[in-house]
């Protein structure tokens, strides 16, 4: 027995900031002071609140450390777990009441989550197979294969409501139930960990935190439908979710939980990992299969779906990370535990992986139904800098923007496509004033005409033509017969597409076509950036007024374009001015504006 | 995706080679594995010129133009040699909402060169790359395995200063 825990998260966003060292030195600290046999260390995986790691919690008092350095921790060793007197000025503020130290809990970016797929994240160790079991871990499997028969499984994932988390929002246990009911020499389960949209990691942190609740759920997969071999395809970016995974394999075939006769049931299931190589297309299930293939991730026409004809031209069910990582759960508890929670027609949590220009970056897992504003306000701590909020983008470059007058919709899949958005896997970016919509729009439509696969050709040359049409809207040279065509080809991509990513791409231009068409309208007809962003469309100017005449810009102009003498005025000669802003950043009397 | 195919001549020695045989023979039973093959290859040359991919056609009996096919459609393979130190631009959403577009475009005026090139003394290579998810510390840049987070235009030259030689 240890009479006191230390947690440090081992995330990919903590161990960024150097999560590793601090580990080493609480150990190296704790070694010298004798406390070895009293205090444990575990590394974790993530808690949620990447903006203040690296972060450490300390039990049974449950004191959560911020932002941690490695010169604190000879305090924290020396008074906290040594003299048991909490170091107050190291703990996360919202913690710190007058006389006592509140729990997580009750912290307002906690306080309204719900942690279903991230149960185990930030409270075991990932490298543990005991510590998972401990926790329940594959008590769901045993029911499965022990009192339940294939058919029992799939009902109950149907009766749960589960929908694809990747984004479509599929319905589980109705794609289980296709693979099933086909005859085959062999059949696949694959889990789709190719998390590629710009700006979510929820999958990452699953695989980081919890691996072997995906062994568990694939598992479970491949009994009801009746596969007995399985593949994660994971993004070779992702080494520390890899390395876990691999290990959480290799300890479950260790336990008999996964290869020959599992609980003497006299089911067989092994699973492979597949690196990822850095395309976006292979999020797209038919590219990811190609891809495990060993080809080009390219896509292929559906149908034959991969239920009748999927990897190696067998029956495949794929899902991914986080819709599997919520079955055991379902499994355990019931479907109508997981039902209870939610929306009407979207049952369960959602995690989202909140950034951009928000106060609490990092990973929320919130019921369906939780309204954007809670979101953003309440759990996001709100935009930093006093700044106004003005949309968030979801869905990444295959999503739309839900702009500030509906911050009160509930998030649920059936709101977000109304109007005009997606749910997509989960990124959340919040955006405020100084965030231009036509460029938000320009730099996703960049992104898809790096990645399309070049297949088809609505993808391959639509996007392109898309984009150049946005190039010439946010240079100043486009006119509005241009904003129509944009429009009109925008409908011709998402119809004509192969694949998802072709029929969402034009997504984020429709979007902020629907909602921010007077900025569009403001490059187009008064040639003017209102977030002041466009560089082309931008004059830096000197006001009058405020200039001191101390001659600092104009030293610091690289292409000369600033003119006066000394004491008087300057000016901007905006035909020379590259709009680099150096000017900007040296003046000290805030003289120079964009505008 | 385009990718810039590199015009420093081949230079691999005997050791290399022996460990991607090795590697080719561990795995040309199963030709789905041809991905991980090239994977590894990569890691022992650092990129795949042209010569390698040569080697893992032959070793593994697939076509050449299968090879390269996966090669360029990829953006993990690298046709270029890595400098040194490598600088990586997180290009993800939330840094460029944050201006991490300004960071790379101080990086290359300052070191000289384009993203996806590599100095012709191998020493700095940079690149722009997808998120790598750590977007609480945006805009975010790595140089080989150093972190640089919260960063602004004017810290450029400082942390450039120390991977000077």
């Amino acid at each position: 027995m240890y009479r006191a825990h230390v947690l440090v998260c081992g995330g990919t966003g903590c161990t960024s900031s150097n999560s590793k060292k601090i580990i080493d030195a609480i150990e190296d600290e704790i070694a010298e002071k004798g406390l070895a046999d009293e205090i444990k260390v575990i590394q974790t995986g993530c808690f949620g609140l990447c903006a203040l790691g690296p972060i450490m919690i300390v039990y049974p008092e449950g004191c959560f450390y911020s932002q941690v350095k490695v010169e604190d921790i000879p305090e924290i060793v020396e008074e906290h777990l040594l003299k048991g007197r909490p170091v107050k000025r190291l703990l996360y503020e919202e913690t710190v009441a007058p006389d006592i130290i509140k729990s997580l809990n009750d912290t307002a970016f906690y306080k309204k989550q719900k942690r279903i797929a991230l149960r185990n994240c930030g409270v075991i160790d990932p490298e543990s197979i005991e510590e998972y079991i401990a926790m329940d871990g594959y008590q769901a499997l045993a029911k499965c294969l022990t009192e339940l028969k294939p058919e029992d499984v799939i009902q109950i994932v149907k009766d749960s409501g589960l929908r694809g988390r990747g984004g479509g929002g599929f319905p589980t246990g109705l794609k289980w139930s296709f693979t099933a009911k086909n005859e085959a020499d062999q059949k696949y389960v694959v889990c789709n960990a190719d998390e590629g949209d710009p700006g979510a990691f929820m999958d990452r942190s699953v695989l980081e935190g919890d691996p072997h609740c995906i062994v568990e759920a694939m598992t479970i997969c491949g009994y009801a439908t009746g596969a007995t071999q399985g593949y994660v395809y994971v993004r070779a970016e992702y080494p520390i979710a890899v390395k876990r995974l691999s290990m959480a394999i290799e300890q479950a075939k260790q336990a008999g939980l996964l290869g020959k006769n599992i609980f003497n049931s006299g089911f067989d299931f092994d699973l492979h990992i597949r690196l990822g190589a850095g395309a976006f297309v292979c999020g797209e299930e038919t590219a990811l299969m190609t891809s495990i293939e060993g080809n080009r991730g390219e896509p292929r026409p559906r149908p034959p779906y991969p239920a009748v004809k999927g990897l190696f031209g067998k029956p495949t069910t794929e899902n991914n990370v986080e819709t599997f990582s919520n079955i055991p759960q379902i499994i355990l508890h019931g479907a109508e535990s997981f039902a209870s929670m939610g929306t009407e027609r979207s049952k369960g949590t959602k995690v989202f992986a909140l950034g951009g220009k928000i106060k609490n970056t990092g990973l929320v897992e919130i019921p369906m139904g939780t309204t954007l504003r809670e979101i953003i306000e309440e759990i996001g701590g709100g935009i930093p800098n006093g700044k106004k909020f003005k949309a968030a983008q979801t869905g990444g470059p295959s999503g739309g923007c839900i702009p500030a007058s509906l911050i009160d919709t509930e998030i649920d899949y059936d709101n977000l496509t109304a109007i005009g958005c997606m749910m997509g896997s989960g990124g959340l970016i919040v955006m405020d004033e100084d965030t231009c919509m036509v460029d938000i729009a320009k730099f996703f439509l960049d992104f898809t005409v790096d990645e399309s696969c070049g297949k088809c050709s609505p993808c391959r040359i639509g996007t392109k033509r898309m984009l150049e049409l946005l190039n010439k809207i946010t240079d100043g040279s486009a006119t509005m017969d241009d904003l129509d065509k944009l429009e009109e080809l925008a409908y011709h991509v998402k119809e004509n597409s192969l694949c998802g990513l072709g029929q969402t791409a034009p997504n984020p231009v429709l979007a902020t076509l629907k909602f921010f068409r007077d900025e569009y309208i403001a490059h187009i007809v008064d040639k003017k950036c209102p977030a002041g962003v466009c560089k082309s469309l931008l004059k830096y100017v000197i006001l009058e007024d405020k200039c001191k005449g101390c001659t600092v810009c104009a030293r610091n102009c690289p292409v000369g374009a600033i003119s006066g003498t000394v004491k008087k005025p300057h000016v901007i000669d905006t035909k020379k001015c590259i709009k680099c802003g150096a000017c900007i950043e040296k003046c000290k009397f805030n003289a120079i504006i964009k505008k | 995706m385009l990718k810039k195919v590199s015009k420093i001549p081949f230079s691999g020695s005997p050791e290399q080679e022996a460990r991607l045989k090795e590697i080719i023979a561990e795995n040309c039973h199963d030709k789905s594995l041809l991905m991980h093959v090239m994977q590894q290859a990569q890691n022992i040359y650092g990129y795949l010129p042209f010569e390698v991919q040569v080697m893992i056609a032959d070793g593994m009996d697939i076509p050449l133009e299968k090879v390269y096919g996966v090669s360029t459609f990829y953006a993990q393979f690298n046709l270029t040699p890595k400098g040194k130190f490598n600088i990586s631009v997180c290009l993800g959403t939330a840094c460029y909402v944050k201006g991490s577009k300004a960071v790379l475009d101080k990086i290359c005026q300052v070191i000289g060169i384009e993203p996806g090139e590599c100095t012709p003394d191998r020493h700095f290579s940079i690149e722009a790359c997808r998120c790598i998810g750590a977007c609480g510390l945006a805009p975010v840049m790595t140089i080989n395995d150093d972190v640089y987070g919260k960063l602004t235009v004017d810290q450029i030259e400082g942390i450039l200063q120390k991977y000077k030689d």
